[in-house]
């Protein structure tokens, strides 16, 4: 059934705009609760266009960059230190575990009483979280590289340091890859979070919570739908990214 | 023993080609190597001589891998010396080709970076890489647009670049493990003659495993027949067929009873185990 060429992946998108324009119509939901997608586009290009919206879309787009950057500056160096030794490895795997598995938003408490309720909390918590998945998908990435690559490299007569720049680095970097856009979604959801809740004046989560208390609803869906194109751009930009620099990947 | 085998059959674990073979290049003394409660090898003495093509074949599992990693280096003996004409591995310069071309190439970069990578650890002006490359490209009489990446190639391109790889230090050993075992057929002959080519040209010292008898029996100078458990050398065949050999080589007399041979001692070494 790919009989619209390119344009299959549109007819989910023209289908949901449908089924909400009809919902709106027949008003399954209240007026107010549930605008029209008209409405919400309207309001997106409204903030888009020189709005509050814009201002605190480029400061979510702030906080999370430098959220991600710092998390790829710990974790993978910290991935391929721990992924080059087994035993070292082994004996912080569960440490690095459990901390992965802990939800970040329980040390948002942990971090404001360090930091205090200001920017560097929300990027702090969020370059935590990130770091952590970063550092175990660049260390599975390193202990998982191709025995028979490592050897080639021995062979010819690389020197241990020689193996890792010159051979496991490159194995890991599809697996950092995964890291990075695990990280990137996470390190997002841990910014909105933080807008919303923790001292915030700017940022999209603010944008979403302030105006729903305000019961701008166009406003609210409109700020909603832009936080989900960002973290749909953030997760396409790493694609194309890891396209264009790891081509071996799959192959 | 087999009726009409060449007159060069030695007593079992006779350790040595047969005299007059020439100097010894690879001197194994005492080789002892275990995993664990499997005894792969024992006491092993063999001498390689130099400037020989030697094809190693035995059963599965008996330890030819094993054998030329530890002599390559990516194994380290329980016990036993291992020389190079007297010299230690790392003083020697030899190369390595794996059975499996697809992990064992570097897919990052295009083929010819994969060729002239081995030749950023031994000073050599970066001029002279690309030369040794070129030399080395038009000996061989490669076709191959070099500029690829690995992935791009098919697996018997594969293969000759990755064969590329390790003759472009122009080394005096060459370790083979089933190289041309993952190729088709038709590649396969290729390649076969491509190497014998190569080996003829340069008479570099070439160990080769396979697990194909003709294959095996058609390349080489010196069949070596191992046992299993630990390993011993069952038989150490001369193939005296003069090169270069053809496909017409393989319906021969002396190439179809040498190959006979072969086999009746592998059968025995294998029922024996
Ligand atoms: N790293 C290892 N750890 C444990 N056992 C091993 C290891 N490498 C090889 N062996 C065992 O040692 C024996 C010899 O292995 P080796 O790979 O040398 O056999 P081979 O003659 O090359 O066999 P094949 O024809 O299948 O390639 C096998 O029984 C194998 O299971
Ligand atoms: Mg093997």
């Amino acid at each position: 059934m790919d009989r619209f060429g390119p344009l299959t992946p549109l007819i989910g998108v023209v289908g949901l705009l449908v089924v909400w324009q009809f919902a709106y119509w027949v008003e399954v939901v209240d007026r107010v609760l549930l605008p029209s997608p008209v409405a919400m586009f309207a309001a997106v290009w409204h903030g888009m266009t020189g709005g509050q919206l814009l201002l605190d879309f480029f400061r979510t787009v702030e906080r999370t960059s430098l959220s991600i950057l710092y998390a790829g500056l710990i974790g993978i160096p910290l991935g391929i230190a721990l992924g080059s030794s087994i035993p070292v490895y082994r004996s912080v795997e569960f440490v690095v575990d459990f901390f992965r598995s802990t939800p970040a938003s329980a040390v948002f408490p942990l971090f404001l009483a360090i930091s205090g309720p200001g920017d560097a909390t929300k990027i702090q918590v969020a370059t935590f979280g990130a770091s952590l998945v970063i550092l175990f998908n660049v260390a599975y990435g390193v202990m998982n590289a191709r025995k028979t690559r490592l050897q080639a490299a021995q062979v010819m007569g690389a020197s241990r340091l020689r193996v890792l720049t010159d051979v496991m680095l490159f194995e890991s970097l599809p697996q950092t890859f995964v890291g990075l856009r695990n990280g990137v979604s996470l390190a997002l959801i841990i910014v909105i979070v933080a807008e919303m809740f923790i001292g915030s004046i700017d940022g999209l989560g603010h944008n979403v919570l302030d105006n729903q208390m305000l019961f701008e609803m166009p406003r609210m869906y409109a700020a909603i739908f832009v936080a989900g194109a960002l973290g749909y751009g953030f997760n396409l930009l790493f694609l194309l990214i890891e396209r264009r620099y790891v081509h071996w990947s799959g192959r | 023993m087999a009726e009409g085998a060449p007159a060069n059959l030695l007593a079992t674990g006779t350790p040595s080609p047969p005299a007059g073979a020439g100097e010894a290049h690879i001197t194994i003394r005492g080789l002892s190597k275990a995993f664990g409660e499997a005894v792969i090898y024992d006491g092993f003495d063999l001498d390689i001589p130099r400037g020989r093509f030697v094809s190693v074949f035995g059963p599965n599992g008996c330890g030819k891998s094993t054998l030329i990693n530890l002599v390559a280096g990516l194994l380290e003996a329980d016990s036993g010396t291992i020389r190079f004409a007297g010299k230690r591995l790392r003083d020697t310069n030899f190369g390595y080709v794996f059975q499996n071309y697809r992990e064992a190439l570097f897919p990052w970069m295009r083929s010819i970076d994969n060729i002239r990578y081995p030749l950023k650890f031994r000073n050599i002006p970066r001029a002279e890489r690309s030369e040794r490359v070129e030399r080395l490209v038009d000996r061989l009489g490669v076709t191959l647009d070099l500029a690829k990446y690995p992935y791009q190639l098919s697996g018997g391109q594969q293969q000759l670049v990755s064969i590329m790889r390790s003759l472009v230090i122009e080394p005096e050993v060459l370790f083979l493990d089933e190289p041309f075992s993952a190729l088709d057929y038709e590649m396969t002959l290729f390649m076969r003659d491509q190497l014998q080519a190569l080996f003829m040209d340069t008479r570099t010292t070439m160990v080769f495993v396979s697990h194909d008898l003709e294959e095996a029996v058609y390349l080489a100078d010196d069949v070596m027949l191992l046992s299993r458990g630990p390993a011993e050398v069952a038989d150490y065949v001369t193939v005296g067929i003069p090169r270069p050999r053809t496909a017409a080589t393989i319906s021969q007399a002396d190439f179809v009873r040498i190959k006979a041979h072969c086999l009746d001692v592998f059968q025995k070494t294998v029922r024996g185990a």
